[in-house]
This record gives C-alpha cells, structure tokens and sequence, in this order.
C-alpha cells in the first residue's frame, strides 16, 4: 500500500540537531533555523565525527563566510515564499532588514557565490512551491497564486512559463503521466 | 563553493555539434568539467562504470548511431545510481507529442537546437545556472522540468 507523506522541514531539521548533538554530549544552545552554539569548548576531533554524522543527513557545516552569508539569505527568502503572510514592503527591503545588512551588498555577495540574482532565486523558490501544490494538493491555479502572493493568477502562469518554458497545467499533465509511466513500468 | 565545477557530460554523434557545445560552455560564468561521447553505447559504458565521475547534467542527442538518446534516457532513468544526473534531451523535432515523451520517460529538460550561437551560450547558462540551484538547494529534482 503506498503512503504519501508530507515534510515540516524546520521541525525535521531541529529534531535532528537536537539529537545528534544529544548524543554527543556537549552543550549548545540552537540560536535560530541552521545556527546553534557550543556552550563549551569541543575537541576538533569530534566536531569532524558530528559534521560526517551531519553529512548523512545531507546536513552540511558552512564553513567560508560569504557561503554563511548566502545560505542566511538563502533561508530568509525559503521562510518569505513559505509564508503565508503578504509582505508589506519590497522582499529587498525585508531581506536587508532583516539581515541588517545593504541589499546592494547581499545582492553582490549572493550573485557571486550562487552565479544567480537574488530575485531570480525567489522565482525559483516560488516556482518551486507552486509545483509542490500543483502536485501534492487539489489547490486550483487561482488558490495557489493567491497563496503565494502574486497579484494575479495570470501573473503566476506567466513567470511559470518564463521559469520552465511550459505551463502550470502542461506542468501537472505531464507530472501525472510520469508517475502512470513509472507505475507501469517498475 | 565558489570554486566548485559543474561536471556535464555530452554525446552527440556530430563533431560540428559537439564543438559548438563545448565552446559555449566554456564562454560561460559557472566553471564547467565537459566530457563528450560519440554515441549512446561510449555514453553508457562511461555511466555504468563504477570508477567514473558522474556529470551532474547530461546533454543528449536524441538521434544518435548504435543507442540514440531514448535509449541511454530509459537505460538512466532505471539505474538507481544514476539518479541525480539531471537529463537534458535536445533535438532538431518540435513535436509536441515528442516532447511530452521525453519528458514522461524521465528528461529534466528539452531543448530545440538553436541555430545560432549566442542562443545555444543563453540557454545553456540558463539550464547550467538552474539545475545548480537545485544542486546547492536541496530542491526537489524530481519536479526540474524545462522546456527551451
């Protein structure tokens, strides 16, 4: 029988920071979404064995500073898109504010590591949830462009087509076909 | 994460394509690794070869000698360890039917060979560009699906 499942991502991640570093024995403290502390000082060598059990989980340890400041941008812009609260100033200011940093600044530093602009990276995380709803929910296009806070749904379909070159619904009829063809065939 | 490179992987049984190719890749941004192959059974062999580096992106032909590019698509798409090479199918067809196809046997992305160069260099930096964002994103590749 098959199961379907649905993944709280933060809630996952947490739980499996909290355990590992549990078992290891030291004392932290998590500061926030991918950052916790050390409460006292930890040998090197178990640090390498926490960040290869971190590995397993695809977990990786951020080490050069501009890939740090990337990835907070990076998770700044996946809880913007996620959330389901309309924004009530530009996603350049919100993402400046809250890194307290110039948009310039984080715009350059992020273009440089990830060869991508800022705002196209927020297409792509919204692209990207859209394609989630479109295929795991019955959420018609209009509902889905609404939660994702475009201004229209023909708004939505048409970065839609811009980001992947077809249509949201050419986009699920091909989807539902895929699954029917590996179904048939595994 | 700066210095990393993209390892891609073209076969294309044409000498002209395959140089046209390789010169738009490396006139691009994103620091690129490319392997060609002449045909879908050096393509294969190269695959299935357990000292290999895998490409993250593999460009096919579609009309190729000895194994064509829905060949080498079926053959990848049922070997688990090939799973995370993102599969982009090209071809001079247009059909629609033809490309639904590619797409419900496993392709990542389609694209109509262009006849010029600096559209071939556009949509390549842009398929390149995309699929590392899934790369370093953790995004779901099973929903990469582009069309060019």
């Amino acid at each position: 029988m098959k199961v379907h499942l649905k993944y709280n991502y933060p809630q996952l991640t947490k739980k499996i920071i909290q355990d590992k570093l549990s078992e290891l024995g030291y004392k932290f403290k998590i500061i926030g979404f991918g950052e916790f502390v050390f409460l006292e000082k930890i040998p090197t060598e178990k640090m390498m064995e926490l960040t290869e059990q971190f590995q397993e989980y695809g977990i990786e340890v951020v080490e050069n500073q501009k890939s740090v400041l990337v990835q907070k941008i990076k998770d700044v812009i996946v809880e913007m898109v996620n959330s389901e609260i309309p924004l009530n100033v530009k996603s350049s200011v919100h993402i400046a504010e809250k890194l307290n940093l110039s948009y310039v600044h984080l715009s350059s530093i992020f273009s440089e590591v990830t060869y991508t602009s800022i705002e196209n990276y927020i297409i792509i995380q919204k692209i990207e949830l859209a394609k989630q709803l479109i295929i795991n929910t019955d959420m018609n296009l209009t509902e889905i462009s609404i939660q994702l806070n475009y201004s229209s749904v023909a708004h939505l379909s048409t970065q839609f087509k811009n980001n992947t070159g077809m249509t949201p619904s050419a986009f699920q009829r091909i989807i539902a076909k895929r699954k029917e063809f590996t179904n048939n065939n595994s | 994460m700066t210095t990393e490179y993209i390892n891609i992987c073209l076969a294309d049984d044409d000498q002209d394509d395959r140089l046209f190719f390789t010169d738009a890749f490396d006139e691009l941004k994103i620091k690129t690794k490319v392997s060609t192959f002449n045909d879908g059974v050096e393509l294969m062999n190269y695959l299935n070869d357990a000292d290999s580096v895998l490409p993250n992106v593999l460009f096919l032909d579609l009309n190729m000698p000895k194994k064509n590019g829905l060949e080498c698509l079926l053959e990848i798409k049922k070997n688990e360890n090939l799973n995370d090479i993102a599969i982009a199918i090209y071809s001079t067809s247009s059909s629609e039917e033809h490309i639904e196809e590619t797409f419900i046997n496993g392709a990542n992305i389609y694209i109509k060979k262009p006849s010029d160069f600096e559209t071939l260099k556009k949509i390549l930096a842009e398929v390149v560009t995309i699929n590392w964002q899934y790369h370093t994103s953790g995004l779901n590749k099973d929903n990469f699906l582009m069309r060019m």
